[in-house]
């Protein structure tokens, strides 16, 4: 494409350029993955040997088992109570016309905004005053807030995609609201929310400020990570990182293939008569 | 009959509310409750080391008074704006290879594999990080048997650049490139049929169109390295004592809860305010 076109710098400074930036963006990974099989306790570039003993510690160590168990807890149900809130959001933008519409919007789309460490410090302080501060519920109940965007603005967004006299005439047909939505709007934006659910766990999962703030002694995978970095050298680190990663990334990658899908099938059903 | 259709409107607000309700309800209890108790707790008062419901301005004067709250306030404010330009212009060159040098197919693919670290463990590639740049680290070792000093690259502004770019680089990456990729193509050509040179067309044509854009992705940079307090603690090594870091130790340091907040307050409003200026001008019309 575009081939005719001249472009200001020869075509190799705007690739060494996109190089450049994705070794910035993968490097610290892989240097997790690689370093998480050296038997060494100071990562350094001249590996001695290779081991999967941090992985044996990792599993035997009963308070990182205890993170992963809070942070699973925390995420599922972020994932599921964000979801639902998002897509019942995204559908009433969707459906209907009512008073105060555009304020409920950007009421849903102002927690990221806010900077993390006032949220973290907010929910703190709100948390302790109604007594729930160090529960697992209180992350719960505050990530879904973090979280909720994103599920509302994938949803929102494939919605968009979908004619809205579909739904109208499947109504005119005889269907309740209730059928019309299970049989025309639920098909058509089941793979947003399957992309939103997604989203929402992995935002969670990764989550460590207002983990910290408000969990106090529950602590997630991100906190003892955090706590890792104000010690020493800690290899475990790096096991726990490569596990993250893959989980997150595998949960982000899953996501991007069900909106490309869904996208693609659509557009396809368009073209052909 | 009337009874009928009322208890059928009935049914039908009860119908919208069931998806319209949830959201609002939940943000008003666990999102507009805490914000709001923020706002009023910076005019309580501790008394006795207890935090009491008041209205006194003490905390506001208190803080407003503190020669270093303003120095942390415009280091922050000066070093978040320069990473925010540096990642954007690092970023450039990337945005355009994708948006102009590679098929729209694969865009998407290099689009995703961009955003995707955007999404995970931070926390983990802030650790590599300050593995890579510590004494004895990578990039050290790597300096050193090229006969430079081997010292560690810790605690510097290339360290807190580079946390910085790590959590900006997604973002600014697809801003840009979605920007990059909406700039007309037949107005490219006609100029360059005009004879416009590449540089010309850069200038004139790309760089105007995409503007909104990339001043966005500047914006996002630029709140998202404001509000962050991991690099600035593990990598810039408390050198930069910025408004985040003194957050977090008002805080745990005990009792200080009204300051916190009204320093959270100033962060939210200084946001506000530059967010606010930026996209007036992102989006300001040509020519006023």
């Amino acid at each position: 494409m575009n081939s005719h076109l001249k472009h200001a710098l020869p075509a190799w400074v705007w690739f060494t350029g996109l190089m450049l930036v994705f070794v910035i963006l993968y490097a610290p990974i892989l240097s997790a993955l690689v370093f998480s099989f050296s038997a060494d306790r100071f990562p350094s570039l001249d590996i001695t040997r290779f081991s999967t003993k941090w992985y044996a510690q990792v599993f035997a160590d009963a308070r990182a088992l205890e993170a992963l168990k809070n942070s699973l807890t925390i995420a599922l149900s972020t994932a599921l109570v964000a979801t639902t809130l998002g897509f019942a959001a995204a559908y009433a933008d969707f459906r209907f016309r009512f008073f105060g519409q555009r304020m409920v919007l950007a009421l849903a789309l102002l927690p990221p905004t806010v900077p993390i460490v006032v949220l973290s410090l907010a929910m703190l302080a709100f948390f302790s005053r109604i007594g729930l501060s160090g529960t697992v519920g209180s992350i719960i109940l505050a990530h879904v807030v973090v979280a909720t965007p994103f599920a509302m603005a994938i949803c929102r967004l494939r919605l968009e995609q979908m004619p809205q006299e579909y739904e109208t005439a499947a109504q005119n047909l005889g269907a309740t609201p209730g059928q019309a939505l299970r049989l025309i709007v639920l098909p058509h934006a089941a793979p947003a929310i399957g992309a939103a659910a997604l989203i929402t766990f992995a935002v969670s999962l990764d989550e460590y400020a207002i983990a910290w703030f408000v969990g106090g002694l529950e602590q997630t995978v991100p906190v003892t990570v955090l706590n890792t970095l104000q010690g020493q050298v800690d290899p475990t680190i790096h096991v726990i990182g490569t596990l993250a990663f893959a989980a997150t990334l595998s949960l982000v990658f899953a996501a991007q293939l069900l909106m490309l899908r869904s996208t693609k099938s659509h557009k396809n059903k368009e073209v052909s008569p | 009959m009337s009874v009928l259709s009322a208890k059928l409107r009935l049914r039908r607000r009860g119908w919208f509310a069931l998806w319209a309700a949830p959201l609002p309800v939940w943000f008003a209890l666990f999102f507009l409750g805490p914000m709001l108790l923020l706002i009023a707790m910076s005019f309580w008062s501790v008394q006795n080391y207890r935090l009491t419901p008041d209205f006194s301005l003490s905390a506001w004067t208190y803080v407003l008074s503190l020669d270093f709250l303003w120095s942390s306030f415009w280091r922050s404010y000066g070093l978040s704006l320069l990473s925010a330009v540096l990642v954007s212009l690092l970023a450039f060159p990337a945005s355009y290879a994708m948006a102009f040098l590679i098929s729209p197919a694969r865009r998407l693919t290099f689009l995703g594999l961009a955003l995707a670290p955007f999404f995970t463990s931070y926390l983990v590639r802030i650790y590599s990080l300050q593995v890579f740049l510590g004494e004895g680290g990578v990039l050290p070792q790597m300096f050193h048997s090229v006969g430079l000093s081997g010292a560690s690259l810790l605690n510097s502004y290339t360290a807190l650049f580079l946390g910085h770019a790590t959590l900006t680089l997604p973002v600014v990456l697809v801003l840009q490139t979605l920007a990059l990729g909406n700039v007309d193509r037949t107005e490219m050509s006609a100029a360059v049929n005009l004879g416009a040179r590449p540089l010309q067309v850069l200038r004139h044509i790309i760089l105007p169109a995409a503007r909104p854009g990339l001043t966005l992705g500047v914006l996002f940079a630029f709140l998202l390295s404001y509000a962050e307090f991991v690099s600035a603690t593990y990598l810039g090594g408390g050198v930069f004592q910025t408004l985040p870091i003194l957050l977090t130790d008002l805080i745990r340091g005990g009792q200080q809860w009204p300051r916190a907040a009204v320093v959270s307050l100033l962060m939210m409003a200084v946001l506000l305010l530059t967010s606010l200026v930026t996209v007036a001008w992102a989006y300001r019309q040509k020519g006023n």
